[in-house]
């Protein structure tokens, strides 16, 4: 095997160890003398806790300790928010680990108890009885920020987290005063459960004699968790040890650093034993952060002939009862700046209220504020599209960026990297054969079928660095990435990195780039990550970062190896450095590949070092941290069938058409997985999936039989197609993928469905579209007909 | 989502099950556990034992006995879907088993437990009704036998008293000209039935002689939609004549006790029943040989 892996779709290395069950999740490792806690978590909304009864628990068999807020005062400082977004008015309320005098969401931890057994542990949280004193709760976001509403936090008034805007380019009153047309629409981005298949877990183990603590988390971001948990248990970061052994997805809902983990590190910490706290899938739903929860009434100015001129928004966005660690930047930076989309739009204006609500923290979901920006557009141009009686293909692409390969400003203040949305649209329409589709749908109308098409062009922001921006938007760390390479004696290699993978299968495309880079066998390379010992600091795995940034730092390192080779190779051919040359694996006297030392030769020589240059260091290893330049900017151009069946109002997708770009591919069946992924947790979002809270902020949709996940027998065959378009600032070319998908797909499904109801008046069914939302809009329309 | 602490007892007849139901009070049976074991996890019961039935040797299987079909309340949804004689003579509840749950849940779940546990969602009470099951009853004193207008009392309530077993479900082996089918209109997370409709309809002389149908998920308990028969009966099954008769299905529903919840609202459960009593009859009819 050799340079030719790079951009070959070989198996995944991961899967072998995770679909025989042969690998080690969290709750996989139990040391000597581990305990088990458990936590009591509020069955209320919003109140007051007026006392708590821990006797019966402490004497219940087993039971080795129980702690309350009071216990932990001194000891476990608030839970941080990470993300201090700047010119905002950020306010942020203390987010205590286990309550003190007030609860503000179902699932608020008010008490720990750690037992000798987890059925011991989960036993005696029966017996804790706590004193609530109920008060009003508010769960929508519009109406937290509304007067009159049941306030959050004594020090924030109004329950407001932040207030944020973007305004970019021209006068955008003008733009809307001028404007041949306008279009508008009130969206709900309802709230989604990311339920990753693994549920949160923690091991902690706290050795007093050395002052260490060793913590086993399923986390995203091991280092992060490391920097935060020093800060709040007061651990040195030194003495602090973060493993992420396998985790099992976390789609975003493991980036945050959350009040179970630090509780279950104070525990090992207070009672000098090692500590394990596993979610429950019920916890998991309560207590792990959600996603999405947006207001958004939007709106576009257009001339008659379909360009826009202006787009304008006000979003009320939940952040649930405390912001959770990176939850500012969500509906905000990754959101708002991403508002001029695949089109030139001229002016641009957004507010963006972040609220304070009795619900779940929401944090960063598969997307992460892009998904919620492309469908506001999406809608938009479709709605254009049918106000100006237009095909949306049309109307796309009248307002499309023209092909550009290296940057263009969009009036956010953004600048993409390289894009070709037209030629992204000109290849969907090819393969799904768009005409015909059309064609079909005028002869099913005919025939009382309603057939939809649905178009999502879509652009996103990721590989989230550079660092100078991170700190000019307040994100309280570092966005560069770091790798290590170290070739052993026998030519083997381990890569180190700073990223921690979850599912994305970096172990083996990390692997086929140092394949392509140096000419080894991904067999021989492998990659460790997600021991804060044992790997160089990194930022972790989020935002479809890992290979965009990542891999960057990965192949330099890669390069630096093969630059130093070349030294060693040129001394040992006795020739001038100058004079040789490369080529697969191999390092030869320029016009003699005949006569050549392999890069496993050099290996062996250079950790020997018996004959090696004057003034080179021994050993074959390079370490590069990467900061990239700019962000990456995946796009495409997506197509959804849809058949709604106006007697019952339930649609089934027939058929769903994806081009993706993301760059050059290192394993085109690794991107489709991941863009399959992606579509289907869209499609999720516009068909089923849904957190829903009553009004006294009980989540409703709190089990698997309640809340729907895709199932496989609903959705069709995923046709995947791509284009590829090197970002001219990656060392690979290459952007991200693993959010791609679900950017996407959401506003096609939804925009096929609207297309499919337009002869029955229908404009607009708030997600998910349910069979019952469908009827009733039909219903609506054909009394308004 | 640790069950509380309970005592287990296995029962090798159902006269040492029905004994140890007696001895222990609030003590629940356990089968095959796909509706009892979830409960427990969630801590929505507590009882104080189980007594597991599971390995009872006779009161598993499909026979044909004197023109029924019997079915032992062990059977699995995977035996009662895969079954050749139910395929057959009960189409209908072949086809509903086969659509509970997903094949882990149908190759554990049992007809007995789940009929005993009398889910309103669920899937085979309303087959039952509609194609006229008995239920066989065991308890100390006996057996006794229950048709199924009777054995299904309302929410999660049967005719099983504190002590006794459901050993057995018979039903009247179908015969030709007839034909049965289940349409589902199922939950897109719990695959539960939000709206389930049975039907059986018989022709002879081109004409419906008779009909059946019977709807669960959206009422507590099963009910037959006899409007909708009584527009059949004497008519040629054809497509307009199966959809004027489905429409009268809310003839059969009473609008205070129809079921709602926050996927599906009980106003709108009324009225789209008609559309799966609409494919039920259709798919019955086609069956008729």
């Amino acid at each position: 095997m050799s340079a030719s892996t790079f951009g070959s779709g070989i198996r995944r290395r991961e899967d072998p160890r995770l679909i025989t069950g042969s690998a080690s999740y969290t709750d996989d490792i139990t040391l000597p003398g581990t305990l088990h806690a458990a936590l009591l978590r509020s069955p209320y909304a919003h109140a007051r806790i007026n006392g708590i009864d821990t006797s019966q628990a402490a004497s219940a068999q087993g039971v080795v300790a129980v702690y309350i807020g009071a216990d932990t005062e001194g000891e476990i400082a608030p839970s941080p928010c990470a993300w201090l977004l700047p010119d905002s008015g950020l306010t942020i309320a203390d987010y205590h680990c286990v309550a003190r005098d007030t609860v503000r969401y179902v699932g608020d931890i008010v008490a720990v108890v750690v037992a000798e057994t987890r059925h011991e542990a989960y036993d005696a949280l029966d017996l804790i009885e706590v004193d609530y004193d109920p008060l009003d709760a508010v769960v929508e976001p519009k109406k937290a920020a509304a007067d009159g509403a049941p306030q959050l936090h004594a020090e924030i008034a109004g329950n407001q987290a932040f207030h944020w805007t973007v305004t970019g380019g021209g006068d955008i009153d003008e733009a809307f005063s001028q404007a041949d047309v306008v279009v508008k629409e009130t969206i709900i981005q309802q709230r989604l459960i990311p339920n990753a298949m693994e549920p949160r877990a923690t091991l902690a183990s706290y050795t007093a004699a050395t002052g260490e603590l060793t913590v086993w988390n399923t986390t995203q971001n091991p280092h992060i968790l490391r920097f935060l948990s020093s800060l709040v248990i007061g651990v040195p970061e030194d003495r602090l040890r973060v493993i992420a052994p396998e985790v099992g997805g976390g789609f975003g809902s493991k980036i945050a650093a959350y009040p179970a983990d630090f509780i279950t590190m104070f525990c090992s910490k207070k009672l000098g034993a090692p500590v394990k706290w596993v979610e429950s899938r019920s916890e998991n739903y309560q207590a792990t952060t959600h996603g999405r929860d947006h207001v958004q009434e939007i709106e576009l100015a257009a001339t008659a002939d379909g360009k826009i001129k202006g787009l304008r928004a006000t979003v009320w966005a939940g952040m649930g009862a405390y912001l959770s660690t990176a939850a500012p930047g969500i509906p905000t930076i990754l959101h708002g700046l991403m508002l001029s989309g695949v089109y030139d739009i001229p002016a641009i204006h957004e507010d963006v209220y972040g609220l304070y609500t009795n619900t779940t923290p929401v944090e960063a979901y598969r997307g992460a504020g892009r998904p919620e920006a492309t469908f506001m557009v999406e809608r938009l141009v479709d709605l254009l599209a049918a106000k100006l009686g237009l095909d949306p293909a049309e109307v796309r692409r009248r307002n499309f960026i023209p092909k550009f390969d290296d940057g263009h400003d969009v009036v956010t203040g953004l600048t993409y990297d390289s894009g070709n949305y037209d030629g992204a649209l000109s290849k969907l329409l090819a393969e799904a054969d768009y005409q015909q589709l059309r064609a079909e749908q005028a002869e099913a109308r005919k025939n009382g079928r309603y057939i939809g098409l649905g178009l999502s062009t879509y652009v996103e922001i990721c590989g989230l660095g550079p660092s100078q921006v991170a700190g000019a938007i307040g994100f309280q760390g570092g966005l560069w990435e770091s790798a290590i390479v170290r070739f052993h004696p026998s030519g083997k290699v381990h890569v180190m990195i700073g990223a921690s993978p979850h599912g994305q299968g970096e172990e083996t495309t990390f692997a086929q780039i140092i394949a392509g880079e140096l000419g080894v066998s991904p067999d021989d390379v492998k990659v460790i990550h997600g021991d804060t010992d044992n790997t160089p600091m990194g930022w972790g795995t989020y935002g479809s970062r890992t290979t965009a940034v990542g891999g960057a730092a990965l192949a330099l390192a890669a390069r630096k190896i093969r630059d130093k080779a070349k030294v060693i190779a040129a001394h040992l051919l006795e020739a001038a450095v100058e004079d040789m040359d490369y080529d697969d694996g191999k390092f030869f006297v320029k016009g003699s590949p005949d006569s050549s030392k392999t890069i496993q030769d050099i290996a062996l020589m250079a950790n020997v070092a018996w004959n090696m240059p004057e003034g080179v260091e021994a050993g074959l290893e390079a370490t590069t941290f990467y900061d990239p330049p700019n962000f990456v900017f995946p796009y495409g151009a997506h197509l959804a069938v849809v058949e709604v069946d106006a007697e019952s109002g339930n649609v089934e997708l027939k058929r769903y058409v994806a081009v993706d770009d993301c760059g050059p591919q290192i394993n085109p069946v690794i991107v489709e997985g991941q863009v399959h992924g992606g579509i289907v947790q869209g499609i999720g979002q516009a068909l089923w999936e849904e957190g829903v809270y009553d009004d006294d902020g009980q989540l409703l949709t709190g089990t698997m039989l309640d809340y729907a996940l895709p199932r496989a027998d609903r959705l069709p065959d995923i046709e995947v197609h791509s284009t590829v378009t090197p970002s001219p600032h990656h060392p690979l070319g290459v952007k991200g993928i693993g959010e791609a998908g679900t950017i996407a797909s959401t506003a096609a499904v939804y925009n096929a469905v609207i297309d499919a109801l337009a002869p029955l008046g229908v404009e607009a069914v708030n997600m998910p579209l349910t069979p019952e939302r469908v009827w009733r809009s039909i219903q609506a329309a054909q009394g308004r007909n | 989502m640790f069950a509380p602490q309970f005592d287990y007892y296995r029962a090798s007849s159902v006269a040492e099950a029905a004994a140890l139901l007696e001895q222990h009070p609030d003590s629940k049976v356990l089968a095959g556990g796909h509706s009892l074991i979830p409960v427990l996890k969630l801590r929505l019961a507590a009882p104080s034992a189980l007594i597991d039935i599971g390995r009872i040797d006779g009161i598993r299987g499909i026979r044909e006995e004197a023109g029924r079909i019997v079915i032992g309340a062990l059977t699995t949804h995977a035996e009662i879907a895969a079954s050749a004689t139910l395929q057959s003579g009960a189409t209908a509840l072949s086809e509903a088993a086969g659509m509970i749950g997903d094949p882990a849940v149908r190759n554990r779940g049992t007809i007995g437990g789940n009929v005993a546990h009398a889910d309103p969602a669920s899937d085979l009470p309303a087959v039952l009704r509609c194609l006229g099951a008995e239920f066989s009853i065991a308890g100390s004193s006996g057996t006794r036998t229950v048709d199924a207008a009777d054995f299904f009392e309302g929410l999660m309530t049967t005719a099983v008293e504190e002590h006794e077993i459901l050993t057995s479900i018979s039903l009247p082996s179908g015969s030709g000209g007839q034909g049965s089918a289940y349409a589902k209109f199922s939950h897109p997370a719990s695959r539960y039935a939000v709206i389930g409709a049975a039907a059986s309809v018989a022709v002879a002389d081109g004409v419906c002689s008779a009909a059946s149908v019977a709807l669960g998920g959206l009422v507590p308990a099963p009910v037959r939609a006899e409007a909708v028969e009584d527009a059949l009966v004497g008519k040629a099954l054809s497509a307009g004549a199966i959809a004027d008769a489905a429409r009268c299905v809310g003839d059969s529903l009473d609008d205070d006790e129809v079921l709602g919840d926050v996927y599906a609202s009980a106003e709108y459960r009324s009225a789209v029943a008609h559309v799966w009593v609409g494919r039920a009859l259709t798919a019955a009819a086609a069956r008729c040989g």
